[in-house]
């Protein structure tokens, strides 16, 4: 029989809050993140509103978080990384794991060579204002740009670091410095699907014998400028008017009546161990990855290119890409459809990407859709697209440990065949929760968690 | 697991004999830079894939992709030769028509790559910063920058980039329907995603996988970044000869693009369908320095701990002979970049995986006349492999004519290394390292039947 995976610690890291407690909290309390975005001045945009990662009102920060002697790193990070640096800290101590954050002479719980690293990234935009303060020191007579003087004097202006904030491997790159993460690394940039696609790979690499504990998950930042332009215009994001009150309640999973979420940033990332040695060394475990799957869907006739412009992003039948997915989580978990007690989706909220979730969903759980709770988190968080898989995933696992489901907020009503309407936290049997999303790009994934034995 | 087909776009051309051809000529396709005026640039020259039409290898299909990126287009012309290859039908069908082939399930047919982004709109994206910049404060006025921005940028454009949308239009035109996964570890990546594609069969969620990677970063921003952390050779006056790994007068690697590929089966599924079997997969190890963002490990550390677990992984003990009295591991092909750091550690890292043997295990780069393709590099390199072990040739280090003494193992200087008297080239390793620490290496095996 393969190893088993089971979480044992979570670092979340949203609007709804700094470290799993906080988050679950404010999910059971019904308490939305979603605010004015303060990372820079965003009135003027037609996406004003956002679900930013804060601490006591400001901006949560690495500096806080990592050892003294490499705050001076935090410098070369970009939101991003500092927010996945801040996770997996949490996430090693919440599941009282001993790495070399603690020191050079600390007893670690595992030998760094068995520890690895899966944290999904997103395509990290530069800092606007970073980036244009050396672009505007290269114009020509006339003040236009000139690639010329780019050339000359302009590339001399950008810290000599620049690209290193950048590459989207930076994540687990200063995650595997800090924690001394030695065994198999990578970055998986599959959008909303990177998380769950990153916890299969710890899952497989676990399981193979390559490691006995992995940092699996993913964050993203979407609250920068060009985030917010760049999805904005993709038509991933709600048109509201920055005087509104309570704006979660026009982020409405299922609902045709608002099209588009806002922004977030976040993620979660979690301590996955092989189980007897999780066992081994007392440590609680929240649940058991007992199933993973992925797939692809493809395009309609007329071509990718086609729906890339028309639909801002690969349309086609997600539905079935995410059915495939889910099944072959099933199958992974040896279970059926029927032993699902709950299902943590995407719920982006936008129109179409909604419609081929709950095509996907009800193509495997038929009928018996509606009577299945959705746990739907944009409402409290926004679209955290790299973070949204494994925000989910962590969600999923406190709630399985929790034995309860958050509260919904819902502003509106939701389609009938979705069980998605506002409601309180409550106390479920969940033995088994169903993680699933599709994303941006066409790649759909889907995660078993179990209750732990 | 065996490999049953491949391809590739290299900026010494996309047919694999042909620019086989080349490499073990010494040829070098490193020149000015072409895509766009660099003459000013610290670096200035590049290894580039010129005269690329899709349409030469998808004809009218190509239509299909024509809003995918350089990296995209390159990996769909690598993805479909690597199918061709297979046996899995003809390259050119009918436009409107679904792909599909006979010889396998579309759902079990998985798709793992390492592709980078697409480019930067780099005109469009300075105009908005432009607008938006406030000369007096020195700041952006992010007032004016928003509606600059939405003005400006092309919706499509800007979806493009997305790291994932290049394995979306493989995977549209190949039909994959199975498992999916797109990494990005730097100069890693292609490597990694055909170790854990390899990974995924052996688990059995797939019976076949497209794997391997596509990039382009010869653009403005690209550029930048790389000459901004010096890690690019300023040979302005000579580009053909600027990459000189191991050569102590080697100042950076060279930027390269273009895409590899390769379909990877179980044995079983392979055999059962009659396929032509490239070669056995044997190991894939993987590592992570967990050093410093900016430096290697001075020892080859992880470098080593990846070559290891692939060597385990393939039942090779690194310190054994073969039958004809050579060192087990009959080629390693470097990851060797040609900057200072990384052809000195890794030859730090080969020596503690060899210990006595080193020196007599032929250990080159070919990266000295392809450039560094970055997140293509090693599913390219993996494809120089499966040629080395089909002539039973080893092909050489370019330009390295004055040997760093750090660097002093088996390089293969100048001219390739004919093996076929000796039996030929049965074992190889091929590394890529990421920058942030991420080392992988995959062993591939002749296949023995």
């Amino acid at each position: 029989m393969r190893p088993r995976c089971v979480i044992t610690g979570i670092g979340a890291v949203s609007a709804a809050g700094i470290g799993i407690e906080q988050t679950w909290d404010s999910l059971c309390s019904g308490r939305s993140g979603i605010a004015p975005i303060s990372a820079f001045d965003a009135t003027t945009s037609p996406h004003p509103f956002g679900g930013e990662a804060k601490k006591e009102d400001q901006l949560v920060s690495a500096r806080d978080y990592v050892p003294k002697h490499y705050r001076k790193a935090t410098k070369v990070m970009a939101r991003d990384t500092e927010l996945a640096v801040v996770a997996a800290s949490l996430a090693a101590a919440d599941a009282g794991l001993v790495t070399r954050e603690a020191g050079e002479d600390a007893a670690l719980t595992y030998p760094s060579s068995r520890v690895g690293c899966h944290i999904g990234a997103g395509f990290i935009a530069a800092e606007t204002e970073e980036l244009t303060s050396a672009l505007v020191t290269a114009k020509d007579d006339k003040g236009d740009f000139s690639l010329e003087k780019w050339g000359e004097v302009g590339i001399g202006n950008l810290q000599p670091l620049w690209l290193l904030k950048y590459l989207p491997n930076m994540l687990a790159c200063h995650v595997t410095i800090i924690h001394g993460c030695e065994g198999p690394s990578n970055t998986i940039t599959c959008s909303e699907a990177s998380g769950l696609l990153s916890l299969g790979e710890s899952v497989r690499i676990i399981e193979r014998g390559d490691a006995t504990a992995c940092f699996s998950g993913g964050i993203e930042n979407k609250t920068n400028p060009m985030g917010v332009t760049r999805m904005g215009m993709l038509g991933r994001f709600a048109e509201l008017d920055g005087g509104i009150d309570e704006p979660w309640r026009h982020v409405r999973p299922y609902d045709d009546s608002v099209c588009g979420g806002v922004p977030g940033e976040g993620g979660g990332i979690v301590v996955l161990e092989e189980k007897s040695a999780a066992e081994a060394r007392g440590a609680r475990v929240y649940a058991e990855v007992a199933g993973i799957g992925s797939a692809q869907s493809q395009p309609g006739a007329l071509g990718i290119c086609h729906e890339v412009s028309t639909c801002g992003g690969p349309g086609g039948d997600a539905d079935e890409g995410l059915a495939d997915a889910i099944e072959a989580a099933l199958r992974d978990a040896k279970i059926g459809p029927d032993d699902i007690d709950a299902i943590v989706p995407a719920a982006m909220c936008v129109s179409t990407l909604d419609r081929a979730e709950l095509g996907g969903l009800e193509r495997v759980f038929g009928a018996r859709l509606p009577e299945i709770p959705l746990v739907t988190l944009t409402p409290f968080v926004g679209q955290l697209f790299s973070g949204a898989g494994a925000f989910a995933m962590a969600v999923g696992a406190k709630a399985v440990s929790e034995q309860q489901l958050p509260a919904r907020l819902h502003g509106g009503w939701p389609e009938a065949r979705a069980g998605a309407g506002a409601s309180e936290s409550v106390d479920a049997e969940l033995m088994n929760v169903l993680v699933c999303t599709g994303s941006l790009s066409g790649q759909a994934a889907a995660v078993v968690l179990r209750r732990a034995d | 697991m065996v490999i049953t087909g491949a391809g590739w776009v290299t900026p010494l051309g996309d047919d694999l004999d042909a620019v086989w051809e080349r490499m073990l000529r010494g040829e070098s396709a490193i020149r000015p830079v072409e895509h766009f005026d660099a003459r000013t640039f610290a670096t200035n020259f590049a290894s580039q894939v010129s005269g690329f039409e899709l349409a030469k290898f998808l004809g009218p299909r190509a239509e299909r992709h024509e809003c995918g990126s350089f990296a995209t287009r390159f990996a769909l012309a690598a993805a479909i030769r690597a199918w061709e290859s297979a046996g899995f039908g003809p390259a050119m069908i009918e436009p409107g028509a679904p792909r599909k082939s006979d010889a396998f399930d579309p759902k079990r047919f998985g798709v793992y790559l390492g592709s980078g982004e697409g480019r930067v709109d780099f005109e469009n994206f300075v105009r908005s910063n432009y607008q938006g910049w406030d000369d007096e404060t020195r700041r952006i006025d992010f007032r004016r920058w928003m509606p600059a921005a939405a003005r400006n940028l092309i919706p499509a454009r800007e979806l493009e980039q997305e790291p994932a949308m290049c394995i979306a239009h493989v995977s549209a035109e190949l039909g994959c329907r199975g498992p999916v996964s797109n990494c990005m570890t730097a100069c890693a990546a292609s490597t990694q995603a055909v170790g854990e594609a390899f990974e995924l069969i052996r688990r059995g969620d797939a019976d076949v996988m497209l794997a391997g990677g596509a990039h382009s970063m010869i653009h403005p921003l690209g550029m930048t970044g790389f000459i901004r952390l010096t890690a690019m050779s300023k040979r302005n006056d000579d580009p053909a000869t600027a990459c000189r790994p191991f050569d102590a007068t080697r100042d950076g690697f060279v930027m390269g693009e273009g895409a590899g590929m390769v379909i990877l089966e179980s044995l079983e599924h392979a055999q059962k369908r009659g396929a032509n079997i490239i070669a056995e997969v044997a190991g894939f190890g993987s590592s992570a320095d967990a050093y410093r963002i900016t430096d290697i490990h001075p020892e080859g550390a992880g470098a080593a701990a990846a070559m290891r677990r692939a060597l385990e992984q393939a039942g090779i003990d690194p310190s054994s002979k073969d039958a004809s009295g050579r060192p087990a591991v009959h080629w390693i092909n470097a990851h060797g970049t040609g900057t200072k750091e990384n052809d000195k550690t890794e030859t730090a890292g080969v020596k503690r995986v060899f210990g006595e043997l080193a020196p007599k295990v032929p250990f080159s780069s070919v990266k000295s006349m392809l450039g560094h393709l970055i997140q293509a590099a090693g599913a390219v390199e993996l494809i120089t492999c499966l040629q080395a072990i089909k002539t039973g040739i080893i092909p050489p280090t370019a330009n390295l004519n004055n040997p760093d003494p750090d660097c002093d193992l088996d390089h293969v200087p100048g001219t390739p290394r004919d093996c076929t008297g000796v039996g030929g080239v049965d074992v190889c390793l091929s590394n890529s390292f990421g920058f942030g620490g991420q080392n992988n290496t995959i062993c591939v095996r002749r296949f023995a039947g």
